[in-house]
């Protein structure tokens, strides 16, 4: 055609050239992006889905019920009760979040700090995140909101759990309380639970020694969640392990007489079986509120706790040591017999004071007591008899004695914070003041006086291995949710039939003689007798020049120099079945208050007989249809 | 003189013969695209068509009436209508520019016209299409690399960018200076200045940054170090590649993408909607898609090369091109090859500008095919 010149064509070669070349620059683009898509979806993809899953899935935990503590016939000890609360959704209160707090506090006590809080917590979260308004409301007040629901829009009433103890301060030693998870906790225990607000471990006691059954094991729920955090559904539910249930050996009702024989005293004690070892009470007093450590404590409490000079936060039941005193005169006799040295022709005659080297010993009976076998020496509590027996005894055969009594060990009973007390022997003292055994503190050990230390626990144990003859030791704890607690082998003591004949002939004279030290608190009701020993123990030594004054006894000084108070014990006198020990710290008076509270709490527990009584666990759980 | 040249090209044909030319395989694609866009409107709604599906449908219905009406006007109509369209163009782009900085509302990229919002940075992608096809048409190959021809096209292409870039909007701006400088390149531009010139862009990046706002530059900086702002504007990207990325090969399945539907794909209609593609389809579903824009393209480069007029090969690549720009930087920008510059993915992002400047630029496409056969001379355009 003759309109179009020849650069047309050279234009439409360049132009089909240079198309081409754009078209696989194309291409390139496409073939890029498609690689980067292969890069993204395949080789990358399994990490994308996590990071997806991530994004969309909000794992929360859920806090397992709280094993129980029951005693031996289930009445429950600590029991989680239902907390009532009540939730703010701040989206929700149409009304705004200031008047709907104002319309509650027409319900229920709202102080300014709380009102405070609550907004605060509004502030801090999304909208849609319930805040707790008031927790532990009483049924009354739960109810009342309830009532007045459909007129407070956002208020959202709930019932959780939290830990309740309904016996208070007489269980507070066994059972302990929980409170907080502090910092410290955290670093020993990588459970996620610890970090659920809110959560509460054990701090003491069963809740303690046992947190980890008890605790259970966290559920989990899984919670799909937008972009804003706002919950849309939930996924999956796993309601994790349930905390084990713990059955004591403890009968609350034996327990329950001992802490009101043993009152406001700062004393302890504890009872149990001689053949088992089962620990049926024990008690430590003053005790304290578990409950406020659950709840949370105020300063002023706390410091009325930590001030109090009877000491509620010590378990002195095992965290006590004493010196034992004249209890401490029956392991004496058993390894007097055992060395034959005491045997029934073995007298002594007491004039009240005993030379020895440069010193001179006395008997608590400044008079003297004349002559004295094994027998009337336990009954009469003579001081003279055990120096001169100890001193042929030797303090290594005492020491073996005392640790077959289970004296200065651990008892190993399922408490935290136990402590060992003290048997003072050659070595202990190399080791401990680099000097030789003088043979003047084997004399002052033989009436439990100088280096001797035991728990109220162990003087407790060592009547219960007099009164059966066996290396019974104090267990607390049955079963722990389904499976029974292991029991070492009983074995026997090793004391010869004639040493401990001897020794509970004298205990049970102590009792049951006129001239026995606990004749006038015996218990009387035939078949129910009990067999003891008592003790007094110096807290402060008397001096010379008070001696010579006229002071013996340290009644009349400030209650923190008075000697403590001892007694153990074990009944019936010719059929034991259980043994009792009590301490009272500077309890001395002549009423013998301890010897009493030995009295009271054995006979109760001879009445009842819990150890006989069929036990709640397994056999009724059973017939419940246990765990199935 | 014109019209009888024109005349003695082809005779006019009825409109019934030009439909029966229209390309209706082309048509069934784009319409095939567009529905692939509805179901991904559909899905981030939560299965719902409101309120991005049902809208998009209708505004793709009005977009297909004015691609077959387009298609069916002589395409020298169009020739002749290009500097007016052009200079139209500028004149609102100046209009919105300035009125954008006197009202000091920051960010002004349209004007409103009644219930209508007029993007005059979208008309323009079409007008300088049609502008610089029109006065290329008239060049030989050796004209084109003349220094002072060569003034007019790059004004003409400079013009609009300036003004663009001022508003401020950086993706189109991009958009326009590939638009006009491909248009160049495959007008012959001789390679003495194609080299020179990349040297030169190259070279000026770094002055360039300094003219950049703000967020752009934060932007940028994002992109190379999305984890600097993980929270912020890095969250968008790492957003997105998550949601492409957990797709995997197969797809998290239609509607149950969890990115998109929980929120966590930001823009998920517009800007982003390619990824909730890739969540829900995976790299099948990707792939497919790609594969459909890359069939579209191969249409519209060989509807151009089948002209047998240097305006209606232009003009086709010119459109052409256009779309191919608007997937290259949409499609970079969500899977984080390039930094975020607000380009929405043409025919499946929800939105109405871009759906009729693509509609219109296929409408185009279309006309130079139902014309390809017109030829149109060389010095014709000199005389309007």
């Amino acid at each position: 055609m003759p309109l179009f010149d020849r650069k047309d064509k050279s234009r439409y070669a360049t132009f089909t050239r240079r198309t081409l070349l754009v078209s696989g620059g194309m291409g390139a683009v496409f073939a890029t992006l498609a690689g980067r898509l292969y890069q993204l979806q395949v080789v990358e993809g399994a990490e994308f889905k996590v990071r997806a899953e991530d994004n969309r899935v909000n794992v929360r935990l859920l806090a397992p019920p709280r094993g129980r503590i029951l005693d031996r016939f289930a009445v429950a000890l600590a029991d989680n009760r239902r907390n009532y609360r009540v939730l703010l959704v701040p989206e929700q209160a149409s009304d705004g979040v200031k008047p709907t707090l104002a319309a509650l506090s027409r319900i229920i006590v709202l102080t300014d700090r709380q009102r405070e809080k609550i907004l605060r917590d509004v502030a801090e979260n999304k909208p849609f995140v319930p805040v707790t308004v008031v927790e532990n409301l009483s049924w009354d007040d739960f109810s009342r909101i309830n009532l007045q629901l459909p007129y407070l829009p956002g208020v959202q009433p709930d019932v959780g759990e939290t830990r309740a103890y309904p016996y208070g301060e007489e269980l507070s030693h066994i059972l302990g309380y929980v409170a907080a998870v502090s910092p410290d906790d955290k670093k020993h225990d990588d459970d996620p639970l610890l970090d659920l607000p809110g959560f509460r471990i054990g701090k003491r006691g069963i809740e303690k020694e046992f947190d980890a059954e008890i605790r259970g094991t966290a559920g989990v729920e899984r919670i799909e969640v937008n972009a804003y955090g706002r919950e849309i559904r939930e996924l999956s539910r796993d309601p994790g392990v349930p905390g084990a249930d713990i059955h004591l050996t403890i009968d609350f009702q034996v327990q329950d007489v001992m802490a009101k024989a043993l009152g406001d005293q700062s004393a302890a004690a504890a009872l149990m079986d001689v053949e088992t070892g089962d620990v049926i009470a024990l008690s430590s007093t003053p005790g304290f509120d578990p409950n406020l450590f659950n709840v949370g404590i105020t300063t002023e409490q706390w410091q009325a706790l930590t001030t109090d000079d009877h000491n509620p936060l010590m378990n002195k039941a095992i965290g006590g040591v004493y010196p034992p005193g004249s209890t401490f005169k029956t392991a004496v006799a058993l390894a007097g017999v055992d060395a034959g040295i005491a045997t029934p022709d073995f007298t002594v005659f007491c004039s009240g004071t005993y030379k020895f080297g440069n010193h001179d010993f006395h008997c608590w009976k400044h008079s003297g007591h004349g002559a004295m076998n094994l027998t009337s020496a336990i009954e009469q509590s003579c001081d003279i008899f055990f120096y001169e027996l100890s001193r042929r005894v030797g303090i290594d055969r005492i020491d073996e004695a005392a640790h077959a009594l289970g004296l200065g060990l651990p008892t190993g009973i399922e408490l935290p914070g136990e402590r060992a007390g003290l048997i003072p022997s050659r070595a202990w003292k190399r080791a401990t003041f680099n000097q030789p055994w003088e043979q003047g503190e084997t004399l002052i050990t033989a009436i439990g006086q100088g280096y001797v230390l035991a728990t109220p626990l162990q003087l407790c144990t060592q009547a219960a291995r007099i009164a059966s003859g066996k290396r019974v030791s104090p267990r607390l704890t049955r079963y722990i949710g389904h499976h029974q607690q292991k029991r070492p082998k009983i074995e026997p003591l090793g004391f010869s039939d004639a040493a401990l004949s001897a020794v509970r002939a004298g205990m049970a004279e102590v009792c049951n003689t006129p001239s026995g030290t606990a004749y006038s608190w015996r218990i009387t009701e035939p078949g129910f007798e009990m067999a003891g020993k008592t003790g007094t123990s110096q807290v402060r030594r008397i001096t010379r020049e008070q001696r010579l004054e006229g002071q013996t006894s340290t009644d009349n000084l400030p209650w923190r120099f008075r000697e403590h108070a001892l007694f153990i014990a074990y009944a019936p006198v010719d059929k034991p079945r259980y043994a009792c020990a009590v301490v009272i710290e500077h309890g001395v008076a002549i009423q013998h208050y301890q010897v009493q509270m030995a009295r009271d709490i054995l006979l109760f527990a001879q009445k009842r007989d819990p150890v006989n009584l069929p036990a709640a666990w397994p056999v009724a759980a059973a017939s419940i249809g246990g765990k199935g | 003189m014109n019209t009888r040249h024109y005349a003695a090209a082809r005779r006019t044909r009825s409109i019934g013969e030009k439909l029966f030319e229209v390309n209706w395989g082309l048509v069934m694609l784009i319409a095939l695209i567009a529905s692939v866009g509805f179901a991904m409107l559909y899905s981030v709604a939560g299965g719902h068509f409101e309120p991005w599906a049902s809208k998009q449908i209708v505004r793709f219905v009005i977009g297909l009436v004015l691609l077959v009406v387009i298609a069916c006007v002589d395409i020298r109509l169009w020739m002749e209508l290009a500097y007016p369209a052009y200079g139209l163009s500028l004149l609102l782009l100046i209009a919105t520019t300035i009125a954008g900085k006197v009202g000091g509302l920051g960010a002004q990229r349209w004007i409103e016209l009644g219930p209508l919002q007029l993007q005059p940075s979208e008309l323009m992608k079409i007008s300088l299409v049609l502008a610089l096809a029109r006065y290329l048409h008239k060049l030989s190959v050796e004209e084109v690399s003349h220094p002072l021809t060569l003034l007019i096209p790059l004004a003409m292409i400079g013009a609009p960018v300036v003004l663009v870039l001022a508003q401020p909007n950086l993706g189109t701006a991009i958009i326009l200076a590939l638009d006009g400088c491909s248009l160049l390149f495959l007008a012959g531009l001789s390679w003495w200045w194609i080299g020179p010139a990349v040297a030169g862009v190259v070279a000026s990046v770094p002055i360039a940054w300094q003219f950049l706002h703000d967020y752009q530059k934060q932007r940028i900086m994002t992109f190379l170090n999305p984890s600097s702002d993980a929270l912020g504007a890095g969250w968008n990207i790492s957003q997105a590649e998550i949601a492409l990325g957990s797709g995997g090969v197969a797809g998290k399945g239609f509607i149950q993408g969890t990115q998109s539907r929980l929120n966590f794909l930001p823009e998920k209609e517009t800007d982003f909607i390619f990824t909730a593609l890739g969540e829900e389809f995976g790299l099948v579903g990707a792939l497919a898609l790609l594969l459909l824009f890359a069939v579209v393209i191969g249409y519209g480069i060989r509807i151009a090369m089948s002209s047998r007029s240097q305006f209606g090969r232009l003009l086709a690549m010119g459109v052409t091109l256009n779309f191919f720009f608007y997937i290259l930087i949409n499609a970079s920008m969500v899977m984080g090859l390039i930094p975020v510059v607000g380009i929405p993915m043409p025919l499946i992002s929800y939105g109405g500008t871009a759906m009729m400047t693509v509609m219109v630029g296929f409408g185009l496409l279309m006309c130079v095919h139902v014309h390809r056969q017109i030829e149109i001379p060389r010095s014709a355009g000199t005389i309007l």
